[in-house]
């Protein structure tokens, strides 16, 4: 049993908090939260220069050969200041996706462009009244001739709005299949969503959208299994992202308790302060090894679904009772939308929604132990 | 990083199940064994020797005492799984006294006391409680007073257990009432046979008992002060490095949740099988959650200690987290078994033979002992965290 970073996490992580603390300020986070597009070119360029676009993928396709568990260290340090744009839609909704189940010849036309930067892939499941629920997609992909003709409308789509391609889950017969399409075709319109989060999410209407049969990402009628393989990923993508993102937040608020004078003291003596700190960090603690757990099972190629739906669960529920403790220390300066406390807690909402909320993973949970 | 047991440990792992399920003459948990219980106390002494024969008794103890200088991991894996069996393998010889002993004893003490700890042949009550010093156990004040080769030792201790059977006492003194409060105190051990000591049994709301004992001008010979006199408070802080995680909280639960979904399996109410209840089904796996978390959190802390490491904050949030996970879990129990969950273990039908019902009054008291959740969370807050100290 090892539970720490290895030489090269530890190293990847100091680098990507050193590059983050000077390219990522809050300042940088809140200006997109009102940008249209939620993320600056610059600063994408930059993050593929890094290599971690390709961080995980395999070197042949233009990506830098490391693990699952190595890109979970990093979205630790991504979760910590929120770092806003494209990063996990298009790292794990798309090019996971196109890993996971495309065919070489796809593989090798979106990938190595996807490590560089180049392309922004988004993936489209859920729709208005289905949610992470094979049966109750309704969008339906129909055969005519060599083509298919795509019907339906798509919910909650990361990064829509400024993707090239959108990999979309469609009915093929009674199946599920994964078509790749570019994002600006006709037949598809958009409509960004306001999200308490103010991550940018699409509702996409399309509308006799015309694919021809290569657009097929894998195998026809295989689309379902690869989307459960690739909700994996990004339940335990999403936990690393909050395991960062509640330590912030626990940081942060100790050091406010000790700076914050009332009563001619640092509220952080009082013990009730004390208390919500501390429960704070046994929950901080619970994310931390069960996202770790889970990532190292996924990256080890284990059967971790129980591992993931417990990690997703709890990580879900806890980052957002650490939110609503941090809030209740920083007292009305932390409900500001000057302050980088009710940042936090708006992202833990959209952050249990994502990949499976915690209802969700109890579910699969209520399998695994038996019922 | 590594989740998983090396094939040694597993080898391991299964080398100590195999044993227990054949050596074990009765079913403990079913039969509900109290190991402080003085009916039952022969069996546990009896299943002790055969573990001290194994050799796994003293397995942490470091090979010059007889030890096995056992990694902590292997440790991890052995209280895990006796704690999942309900089998109160090691006792407070082996955990405190022995190692307080190799640390701070005389030779002539290392002599007589190690081997009869490692046979199972003293059965000690821990008596540093008392009634005044709970939380506060820096303000005990059981005096001793210095009467030529002896000291005079009088005052009260209370919550000990193993009261009827234990032949030993290991208590912390004052022994010197003018220093600062830690500075005045002295470890002792005597004989509970001693003139001046008596035990009065205090029963508790569970089928069980505590002690208050009385120290009345007790004689204890000064041969028995362990370590240095007025250093006793760091000579009980001071232990050898033994596996402190808490996996037992988790490891007792996975037992507990396993049979309560069982239970709601075969169990029908209205007509309607209980596992077919959501909000049941719902409830116990937000418990596989947290039983998974706690384990977790105890990994975390024997895997610290393995790399010599010392935990802080992180033992204390495996004690807070753990012991309060086994009361929402039984109190989801006992919400199950519904009107069934009020049958005491030795009644017709008592489901689960009664061990929800009495850990439902036990296991919030698992969150005051050792160490009040309280008290674990100023630790994490202050140490931990450097909040400042109210
Ligand atoms: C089942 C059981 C077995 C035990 N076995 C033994 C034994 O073998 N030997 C032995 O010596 N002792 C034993 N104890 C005693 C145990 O160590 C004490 O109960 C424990 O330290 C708490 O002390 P107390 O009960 O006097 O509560 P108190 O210290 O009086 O506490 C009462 C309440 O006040 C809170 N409190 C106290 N101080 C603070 C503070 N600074 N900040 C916030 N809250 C505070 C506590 O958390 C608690 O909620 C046992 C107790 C139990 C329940």
């Amino acid at each position: 049993m090892e539970l720490g970073l290895n030489e090269t996490q530890q190293m990847l992580k100091n680098s990507a908090h050193e590059f983050l603390q000077a390219e990522c300020p809050d300042t940088y986070v809140r200006a997109m939260e009102n940008d249209g597009s939620g993320h600056a070119t610059e600063i994408w360029d930059k993050v593929a220069a890094q290599g971690w676009i390709g961080l995980m993928f395999p070197e042949k396709y233009g990506g830098f050969g490391l693990s699952f568990l190595d890109l979970t260290i990093l979205l630790e340090e991504m979760g910590r200041v929120m770092f806003p744009g494209p990063f996990f839609s298009t790292v794990i909704g798309g090019g996971l996706t196109l890993l996971i189940a495309g065919n070489e010849e796809q593989k090798q036309n979106y990938l190595p462009k996807l490590c560089e930067g180049q392309l922004i892939i988004s993936l489209a499941v859920n729709e208005p009244d289905s949610y992470w629920d094979q049966q109750s997609i309704k969008t339906v992909a129909k055969k005519s001739g060599n083509k298919y003709i795509i019907n339906g409308t798509k919910a909650f789509v990361d990064n829509a709005h400024i993707s090239d391609y959108i990999i979309i889950a469609a009915k093929t017969n009674n199946k599920i299949s994964l078509f790749i399409a570019p994002s600006k075709s006709e037949g598809i319109n958009q409509n960004l969503h306001k999200t308490i989060g103010s991550d940018k999410k699409s509702e996409l209407l399309i509308n006799n959208l015309e694919l021809s049969n290569d657009a097929i990402i894998g195998e026809l009628n295989e689309g379902w299994n690869y989307i459960k393989k690739i909700q994996e990923y990004g339940a335990v993508g999403k936990c690393a992202e909050m395991s960062g993102g509640s330590q912030e937040v626990l940081d942060m608020t100790v050091e406010y308790a000790k700076q914050r004078i009332q009563f001619g003291r640092p509220i952080g003596s009082f013990q009730a302060i004390q208390h919500h700190c501390a429960n704070m960090a046994i929950d901080v603690e619970g994310i931390k090894y069960l996202t770790h757990q889970a990532s190292w099972n996924l990256s080890e190629g284990n059967d971790a679904k129980k591992e993931i739906s417990i990690a997703k669960a709890w990580s879900s529920d806890a980052y957002q009772r650490v939110c609503a403790l941090g809030q209740v220390v920083h007292g009305a300066i932390g409900y500001t939308k000057e302050h980088n406390m009710q940042m936090y807690t708006r992202r833990a909402k959209s952050a249990e929604l994502a990949y499976g909320d915690s209802k969700y993973h109890l579910e699969n949970i209520e399998n695994i132990i038996g019922f | 990083m590594d989740f998983e047991f090396s094939k040694d440990d597993e080898l391991f792992r299964q080398e100590v199940a195999n044993f227990v399920d054949k050596e074990l003459p009765w079913n403990w948990r079913e039969d509900k064994i109290d190991s402080e219980d003085p009916k039952d106390r022969p069996k546990v002494t009896e299943f002790k020797k055969k573990l001290a024969k194994k050799g796994w008794l003293t397995m942490a103890w470091p090979k010059e005492y007889g030890g096995q200088a056992a990694p902590h991991i292997r440790q991890l894996i052995f209280n895990e799984e006796m704690s999942y069996r309900g089998i109160p393998a090691v006792d407070a010889g082996i955990t405190q006294v022995g190692p307080i002993i190799m640390l701070f004893g005389t030779d002539e003490q290392k002599k007589y006391f190690l081997p009869k700890i490692s046979n199972a042949e003293i059965d000690w009550t821990q008596g540093y409680s008392e009634p005044d010093a709970g939380s506060d156990l820096a303000g005990l004040q059981t005096r001793a007073i210095e009467d030529g080769d002896d000291f005079l030792v009088t005052g009260s201790k209370i919550w000990n257990g193993a009261h009827s059977g234990a032949n030993w006492m290991f208590m912390l003194v004052r022994t010197d009432p003018d220093a600062p409060k830690h500075r005045g105190i002295s470890f002792l051990v005597a004989e509970m046979k001693s003139e001046g000591i008596t035990v009065e049994p205090i029963p508790m709301m569970w089928d069980h008992s505590r002690a208050l004992i009385t120290l009345e001008n007790v004689r204890v010979p000064k041969k028995n002060l362990i370590g240095e006199l007025n250093r006793g408070w760091y000579v009980g802080a001071a232990l050898l490095d033994f596996e402190r995680s808490g996996i037992g909280y988790a490891s007792n639960a996975s037992k507990l949740i396993k049979e309560l979904v069982q239970y709601t399996k075969e169990t029908t109410r209205n007509g309607k099988l209980l596992s077919e209840d959501p909000i049941i089904r719902n409830e116990l796996a937000t418990m596989a959650v947290e039983i998974e978390t706690a384990k977790m959190m105890a990994y975390s802390v024997a895997w610290m200690q393995s790399k010599s490491d010392i935990p802080n904050k992180e033992a204390s949030i495996s004690k807070a987290f753990g012991s309060e996970m086994v009361v929402r879990l039984v109190n989801i129990g006992m919400k199950i078994l519904g009107s069934h969950g009020e049958l005491e273990p030795n009644s017709k039908d008592a489901p689960l033979r009664g061990i929800i019902e009495q850990l439902y009054m036990s296991s919030p008291a698992s969150a005051t002992a050792a160490g009040s959740s309280e008290i674990q969370r100023n630790i994490i807050a202050t140490r931990g965290l450097g909040l400042p100290r109210g």
